[in-house]
């Protein structure tokens, strides 16, 4: 789950690390007046999505009066952002965060993540702050380092390795290795899956600062962070995954026109796949998971028939754990008030098969069977063509 | 012969008496898992399906001189479970339990590192050896006994590769499905190493998800240590970046994990690529008909 700026922002400074002062805004009023109260005479005014690029986007505007803030608030509130991450349709804005403006030496950019590899958490850090890290490590690597650690956190010699590669000597580094050592307190204590700094900088009076701040936080631990969990931004999310998540569901909108329903999270990716290999495109990614419920998977036939792009539907079960049947039940009760606007095509296997065949034959609706995985994705191709 | 698991092999269940450890219990003795009790925490003395309940797994390797364990505990309480398990002496730990904080995985790995234990998930369906025995919770019937060994990364998409292979009539040595999850037990290479050493296994087949680079350290591998037949297909290529696929693991991020990049590196170590998922069994018939 991501957090916005303001929200990590809050999370650093709770573990004592230095950020900007900065207030939330919902209206150009709130900008104005969190303004006002932060003084001096330069403030940035910055739209609070989930997605990096904003910079480049217009999404972070430098404002030298309190009428340049008032325009910036204007122009930024209720727009559309569209940066690298966020996708052609880009993001709403729905939220501001105004910062006091700083006197900026030097940019840096410095992450906390979980590496695979090496099954630890790394810090990665790079003197070229500010950029786009994934350009820097294909054109630059030499100008990134990335360093796995104990679960201690960082010791002195990974500290000084880092703070070098920065350009950071003497008090600098010092404060670099105290600002390392609470960066990873916070990563561990909030389970973090990433933290990212970019960037991360010095100031004139030789502080260190976060002066972006990007927080992932692990969905399974979510349970034991109850206050990152309540940070969780509707807004930002997609209405047809939110309410997908609300029945158990594991649902991902994309822009293709087959509606997929199927039982884990691999067969489900290789279902999208194969649909691709037919020639069509898939609507969603919908895994249905292990415990589903009828309620559940009625829901599934719900969101599939109410997407307008949806031209056919492949449902493709191989039951184990999860039983035909209550597959079959809930598109029964799905068509009650979500009539079958287009075709569906069925692929049931595994645990009363035959079962969920016969209440689906029982109800005269117009199913098309396949025997396979691969004449159902024909079928589904030709169905959305 | 098979890798790690037969009908030898003594096996018990750590949340034994909850509903899936009840049920899947119930499967794995029904396959006939040489089944020989189970674990729950103050519920010892009792009997459940008739079989021992012990308070702590050391109690039963001590009374039942268990080798196996499978755990379905809650995700919050798993992580101590198999670091339990391990520290009782267990050889091979098979964990199903969805969703344990990567946090302590990193915990885990780090505890049971001086441990001799192989450890499979979590996340993950298990390990079976088809009529001899299984632990986990794949549908046993789709499995028949023969030449075959399964990795995967995928639940589901493992049961699809099972039965084309016992389609085909090739059946399988012994499937092991090593979960989705960022942090986990055995991987590719744990298990490539395996098969390449057993008799009964003549082709293997893999299935590997985007996410990470498990697929790609395991096409290096195959290249200088593998001389069997391998099959390899890869979920996940029409998924779109910065968006997790149901796994944890199953995420492309910063351009890397894609399922093209893992196509690519297994296909340039020798191993027959297959990007339909419905041809997986047809091509090891083939491989393995030359």
């Amino acid at each position: 789950m991501n957090i916005h700026e303001y929200q990590a922002k809050s999370v650093l400074k709770a573990g004592g690390i230095a950020v900007p002062e900065g207030y939330a805004a919902t209206s150009v009023g709130d900008a104005v007046s969190a303004a006002a109260k932060l003084g001096g005479r330069i403030w940035v005014v910055k739209a609070q999505i989930h997605a990096g690029g904003r910079g480049k986007a217009g999404g972070v505007r430098l404002c030298r009066s309190m009428d340049e803030v008032r325009d910036a608030a204007t122009a930024l509130l209720g727009s559309t952002l569209v940066t690298k991450q966020t996708g052609p349709s880009g993001k709403l804005v729905h939220r501001l965060y105004i910062e006091q403006g700083l006197d900026i030496v030097r940019e840096f950019y410095l992450s906390l993540l979980v590496d695979r590899e090496a099954e630890a958490v790394s810090f990665v850090v790079s003197p070229a702050g500010g950029m786009d890290i994934e350009g820097v490590a294909a054109e630059t690597p030499e100008k990134i380092l990335s360093v796995s650690v104990a679960p201690g956190g960082p010791d002195a010699a990974q500290c000084k390795a880092m703070a070098e590669m920065l350009g950071l000597q003497g008090g600098q580094a010092t404060k670099f290795a105290a600002l390392a050592a609470e960066l990873y307190v916070v990563f561990m204590a909030s389970d973090c899956s990433l933290l990212e700094l970019n960037p991360l900088i010095l100031t004139g009076d030789g502080e260190l600062l976060a002066l972006d701040a990007k927080i992932s936080v692990d969905d399974n631990a979510l349970f034991r962070q109850p206050e990152l969990a309540a940070m969780r931004d509707p807004l930002e999310e997609d209405p047809r995954e939110t309410e997908a998540a609300a029945s158990g569901l594991n649902y991902i909108a994309l822009d293709g026109s087959i509606g997929c329903m199927v039982n884990g999270a691999g067969l489900a990716m290789a279902t999208m796949d194969i649909i691709q290999l037919k020639g069509a495109r898939p609507a969603n990614f919908l895994d249905v998971g292990g415990g589903v419920t009828v309620a559940a998977v009625t829901e599934a036939f719900k969101l599939l028939f109410s997407d307008d792009h949806v031209k056919a539907v492949l449902v493709n079960i191989f039951g184990g754990i999860v039983r035909c049947d209550i597959i079959a039940n809930g598109l029964l009760e799905a068509i009650k008030t979500h009539p079958m606007r287009v075709p569906v095509i069925m692929r049931l296997v595994g645990t009363n098969e035959a079962e969920g065949r016969r209440l689906v034959q029982d109800a005269g609706l117009d199913v098309r069977w396949a025997n396979d995985l691969d004449e159902a994705a024909t079928l589904a191709a030709q169905a959305a063509a | 012969m098979s890798v790690l698991l037969d009908q030898h092999t003594r096996v018990i269940c750590q949340g034994y008496t909850g509903k899936q450890g009840t049920f899947h219990s119930e499967q794995m003795i029904a396959y006939g898992t040489l089944f020989v009790g189970g674990v729950t925490p103050g519920k010892g003395g009792q009997t459940h399906l008739d079989r021992p309940v012990f308070d702590s797994v050391q109690q039963a390797v001590d009374a039942e001189g268990a080798q196996a364990t499978v755990i379905f505990v809650p995700p919050r309480f798993a992580a101590d479970a198999i670091v339990e398990a391990a520290v009782a002496g267990i050889e091979l730990i098979i964990c199903i339990t969805e969703g344990i904080p990567v946090r302590d995985m990193l915990d885990v790995k780090q505890r049971i590192a001086g441990i001799d234990c192989t450890l499979i998930g979590p996340n993950c369906p298990g390990i079976i050896t088809p009529g001899k025995a299984k632990i986990g919770i794949m549908p046993g019937h789709i499995h028949l006994p023969g030449r075959v060994g399964v990795i995967s990364r995928s639940g589901t998409l493992t049961y699809e590769a099972v039965a084309q292979l016992t389609a085909t009539g090739l059946g399988q040595s012994t499937c092991i499905g090593m979960g989705g999850d960022p942090v986990h037990g055995m991987d590719f290479i744990d298990a490539l190493k395996l098969f390449e050493a057993d008799e009964q296994t003549e082709g293997v087949v893999m299935i590997g998800e985007i996410g990470g680079s498990d697929e790609e350290h395991a096409a290096e591998y195959i290249r200088s240590h593998v001389s069997k037949p391998v099959v390899a297909f890869i979920a996940g290529a029409t998924a779109p970046s910065g968006k997790r696929m149901g796994h944890a693991g199953a995420i492309i991020s910063g351009g890397k994990g894609t399922a093209e990049a893992k196509f690519a590196a297994l296909a340039a170590a020798g191993v027959a690529v297959e990007h339909n998922p419905t041809l997986l069994g047809r091509r090891m018939v083939e491989l393995l008909s030359r």
